[in-house]
């Protein structure tokens, strides 16, 4: 039941993400979301969560509550930007396409049965939302902080499906998950201050020179 | 030893970037390169023992694409040597443009280059789908610092295309990793993601979540292996990392990402969803043969031409799987020809890149009178690349055709010699342009880049012309293996 609540939560973060265009505001949601997944290892488990939960969930919430949304405001405030002024797709089309993207997942998430072990519809439901609004987000948006938040928001989805649904992966493998997504934000957030100091701003519509 | 594999490269990188001095750095790179190399070859004679509880283990596939890797390594850190004795320190002058950039410092190119390498062996050894994951993953983080080695725009956009096509197209992978997880049946299944216990279980998983992570593997790492319509990132990463980083891209990474989807495969097939997951691999297999035809006709940047030739060669070995029977077989032996051909013509690119200091075909003249070597080691990968015989690709290619026609794919096959048509036109018009002709009398004196740079690209041409003209009895037992392995072959 308190996990329901978690998913409703979650799947009202990535509404909010979609309707949002201040940077700030957004990677504090993303921050919360990292709060609220990292509490799903916890919940997941009928009785005492075990070491193994215990130790998924600090990790993940440090990392993803915390140790990335610090990396992005720093990186916010280094480049002088706090919103996006012309994304590709406007705000209010995108929570309409977001909520089209709901009523997909809903209908996705019927078709993949039986579920696995504790895993719920709704579980599953939000997973692939949050993924959806991760892609969207990244083709859609210009800014690169705001792909950089697509694809945390993208990996946010994979994780809560992770964590709810499989429980059981093996410790080192999950270590190795939040390490390596650790890095990926870490290579992007130094490719970013690269980004912003060659191009003295952040907008990936300008990254075109190389094609065909 | 497995784990030596790993720990020898990952160590050696961590010291040439905490250490300083470029001499060291360099013997390093070399002695980590060919320690990798024997321990390999020692694997050809003495099964190395499983590590890590069974994680990590090497079987056929994974032997094959160890050896490709390592071997494509070594001459490439021998071209490093000559490459980063020539690249000045400070202020260097951008070939194309003329506005002056500075290279990353030389220890995170050697470090990376080695993480790299360690990666790339743990993806070759792993048999956890979860490690498999990870491994293929870092060596998206260990790659991206060294397309970025020359510091200006176009490598920048490039890398950024790089890392967030990819990082997304992993993250998806990942998702796929969880899906199979579900597959697993409550009671009775694999405790665990390793290979060999899903494989025991095989019969039991649930088909509908089995597919559906095939699906999101398939899309992950074909976006890794350069898949058309997945591939927008490898033109540009090709093209503008330094020309040894592009030959260890499409040389060794691409395989990596490829080996990725043969052992989801090969647990498809054994749970008897071969079928669905051989059409997805044939549609993409053709869409990227196509792709890799369009651009590579009509292409005016030679860099470009060679990585659009690999969209090319990697739908290839995604049609050899798809038609299964000798095509497996043909697929595989096709990764090791395009490997040892593709690394050595990047190589080369470099060399006329650093002559004719441009990337573009036109202007490039009489590489046969301006740099004999170079030049008719250009004109003998072109040959070997587009299948003419004797070299290898030749042989790897004829026997996916051959598949596609024994196993009722008339039309793909037809299609396909089509399709080598017009890429043999596309590649041999820039490639004799190129060559041939006199060179420009008034142009300056082109620096002499000695011959670290040729003997490694001329190695690699008498790999693949020695494996065509008569291939190792060993080599083809392996093959085999790797194919019955893989459900290919009974």
């Amino acid at each position: 039941m308190k996990l329901e609540w978690l998913l409703v939560l979650l799947v009202l973060s990535d509404l909010r993400l979609l309707a949002s265009g201040r940077l700030g505001a957004k990677i504090r949601t993303v921050a919360a979301q990292g709060v609220l997944l990292g509490l799903v290892p916890l919940l997941g488990s009928s009785g005492y969560p075990d070491a193994h939960a215990i130790a998924i969930a600090v990790a993940g919430m440090l990392i993803k509550g915390f140790l990335f949304p610090w990396l992005l405001l720093r990186a916010v405030r280094e480049t002088r930007v706090n919103r996006e002024v012309q994304p590709y797709v406007g705000y209010l089309a995108s929570v309409l396409i977001g909520l089209a993207g709901l009523a997909g997942a809903f209908l996705l998430s019927r078709q993949l049965t039986p579920l696995p072990g504790k895993a719920t519809s709704l579980l599953v439901t939000a997973a692939l939302f949050s993924l959806f609004t991760g892609l969207f987000l990244i083709i859609s948006r210009k800014r690169a902080i705001n792909q950089v938040l697509g694809f945390l928001i993208l990996e946010n989805g994979v994780f809560l499906f992770g964590a709810g649904a499989m429980g059981e992966l093996s410790l080192l493998v999950e270590l190795g998950i939040l390490l390596d997504v650790l890095v990926a934000v870490f290579v992007m957030g130094i490719t970013l201050f690269h980004i912003n100091r060659e191009f003295d701003h952040i907008e990936t519509n300008r990254l075109a020179d190389l094609k065909d | 030893m497995i784990l030596a594999l790993i720990l020898v490269p990952t160590l050696c990188g961590a010291a040439a970037f905490l250490l300083g001095g470029t001499g060291l750095r360099r013997a390093l790179l070399i002695g980590a390169a060919v320690a990798h190399a024997g321990m390999t070859a020692l694997a050809w004679w003495r099964t190395p023992e499983p590590a890590l509880a069974g994680w990590l283990s090497l079987d056929a596939p994974g032997l094959l694409f160890l050896s490709v890797t390592s071997a494509l390594f070594l001459a490439a850190a021998f071209y490093a040597l000559g490459y980063l004795a020539f690249e000045p320190h400070g202020n260097v002058t951008d070939l194309e443009e003329g506005f002056l950039f500075k290279n990353a410092p030389e220890a995170v190119f050697i470090s990376c280059m080695l993480i790299f390498l360690a990666s790339m062996t743990l993806v070759t050894v792993s048999r956890h789908f979860g490690l498999l994951w990870i491994g293929i993953e870092a060596t998206t983080l260990a790659s991206a610092p060294l397309i970025y080695f020359h510091r200006h725009h176009r490598s920048l956009e490039a890398t950024w295309k790089y890392l967030l096509i990819c990082s997304v197209g992993i993250a998806l992978a990942l998702l796929g990793n969880f899906f199979l997880g579900a597959a697993i049946p409550s009671s009775g299944g694999a405790s665990s993601l390793l290979l060999d216990e899903l494989l025991r279980g095989a019969g039991s998983l649930n088909p509908a979540w089995l597919k559906a992570a095939f699906v999101l593997m398939l899309i992950g790492y074909g976006t890794k292996m350069g898949l058309a319509p997945l591939h927008t990132w490898l033109p540009d990463a090709h093209s503008e990392a330094p020309s040894v980083v592009s030959a260890l891209l499409s040389g060794a990474l691409l395989n990596c990402a490829f080996l990725g989807i043969l052992r989801i495969y090969q647990l498809c097939g054994a749970a008897g969803q071969g079928e669905l997951c051989q059409k997805a691999l044939l549609t993409f297999g053709l869409v990227s043969v196509a792709v890799g035809a369009i651009f590579i006709l009509g292409q005016s940047d030679f860099k470009r031409l060679l990585a659009y030739s690999s969209v090319e060669n990697m739908g290839l070995l995604a049609v050899g799987l798809g038609v299964g029977g000798v095509g497996t077989v043909g697929a595989l032996f096709h990764a090791v020809n395009h490997s040892l051909v593709k690394g050595m013509l990047f190589l080369l690119a470099g060399n006329i890149l650093v002559v004719y200091r441009t990337k573009a075909i036109a202007p490039v003249r009489g590489l046969l009178r301006r740099v004999p070597w170079t030049g008719a080691l250009w004109l003998a990968g072109f040959l070997a690349i587009t299948g003419t015989p004797p070299f290898s690709p030749f042989f790897s290619k004829f026997l996916i055709l051959k598949a596609t026609f024994d196993t009722g794919h008339t039309t793909v096959g037809v299609l396909l010699l089509f399709l080598l048509a017009v890429i043999f036109i596309g590649m041999a018009k820039a490639c004799l342009s190129m060559s041939q002709g006199a060179p420009e009398p008034d142009e300056p004196a082109s620096p002499a880049r000695g011959w670290l740079t040729v003997l490694p690209p001329a190695a690699l041409a008498g790999v693949a012309l020695w494996l065509g003209l008569g291939i190792p009895l060993r080599l083809v037992s392996l093959l085999d293996a790797a194919a019955k392995a893989l459900g290919g072959l009974r």
